[in-house]
């Protein structure tokens, strides 16, 4: 096992097998995305409230969930590479950033577009819009520090130590609708209770939320290969790929 | 299908706007994250050979 974790931690096997798994993740990526889009578009019944708003939610949902989990992610790899020093975990943290920008975007973006007919205001400063925007904020101050220190040797600990420190954003974020009186709902989905929704509304939702995932998974892949060659150039196997 | 014509679909219950630009929105953040790292990866590579080229000399 551990052996396996060391050998899979090489840049070299890394990128060997990462490249052989990417096209079957892309094309069941592209299936998942397709598919709940056009069930969420199309067959899910308008909410007897919201009426056809209620469609936003199937990608203000998945996003937010991807916008934590990849920050969550992104925080596991800061931990590997400070506990091992494993290269591999510095590149992955570096390349989660910029996709996390953008679900944290659409997270906030597509809840105000959902808030204005549904709540009567695009924003409000309230506990969980505040700590998904803090969220925000972390994901480009990681990408900012980076490229303020790149090609220094520490430039690696200082964004896994920052990233480490913003973890606590993420119980606030999670638990903000719970501790505090807010005007967003509680979550939609848990894996511990049953779904509050009739399964013809939570099982597009589901589809949608492994599509962001296996989306999320593709692009990063794609990030962490270029970086791999970027840091590996002078290795004779990356040599010989190139040219 | 829930809606009895295209003109319907459009027009999602009077909150077309609403649903389509969040749609359209999205559409451009995924299409930015798979177009992005492609891009990135041509002008990598074409600098990592740039770069061995002129180490080599």
């Amino acid at each position: 096992m551990w052996n396996w974790f060391h050998k899979l931690g090489s840049p070299k096997t890394f990128y060997a097998i990462s490249g052989s798994l990417l096209p079957y993740f892309c094309v069941l990526a592209g299936i998942m995305l397709v598919a709940g889009v056009v069930w969420a578009l199309g067959f899910v019944p308008p909410d007897y409230q919201q009426g056809h708003t209620v469609r936003i939610m199937y990608v203000h949902v998945p996003s937010a969930i991807l916008a934590q989990s990849s920050y969550m992610m992104m925080a596991a790899a800061g931990v590997v590479y400070l506990v091992w020093r494993i290269k591999l975990a510095d590149i992955a943290l570096q390349c989660a950033a910029p996709i996390g920008t953008g679900l944290t975007f659409l997270a906030l973006i597509t809840g105000a577009i959902w808030g204005k007919p549904t709540w009567g205001t695009w924003w409000v400063w309230d506990a969980r819009l505040t700590s998904t925007l803090v969220l925000l904020f972390l994901f480009v101050g990681v990408m900012a520090l980076r490229s303020a220190m790149s090609g220094k040797a520490s430039a690696g600990r200082a964004t896994a130590m920052l990233v480490l420190v913003g973890v606590m954003n993420l119980p606030i974020i999670k638990y903000s609708v719970d501790w505090w009186f807010t005007l967003h709902q509680p979550s939609s989905f848990s894996l511990t209770e049953k779904p509050s929704m009739p399964p013809e509304m939570w099982m597009p939702l589901l589809v949608m939320v492994l599509g962001f995932y296996l989306f999320f998974f593709c692009v990063w892949m794609l990030r962490i290969r270029t970086e791999i060659l970027n840091r590996e150039y002078r290795s004779r196997w990356v040599r010989e790929l190139v040219q | 299908m829930m809606f009895e014509s295209l003109s319907a679909f459009m027009h999602m219950g009077g909150h077309g706007a609403f649903v389509w630009s969040a749609y359209g929105i999205a559409l451009i953040v995924f299409g930015y994250n798979v177009v992005a790292p492609i891009r990135h990866r041509t002008s990598m590579l074409r600098e990592v050979r740039q770069r061995l080229d002129r180490e080599a000399q």
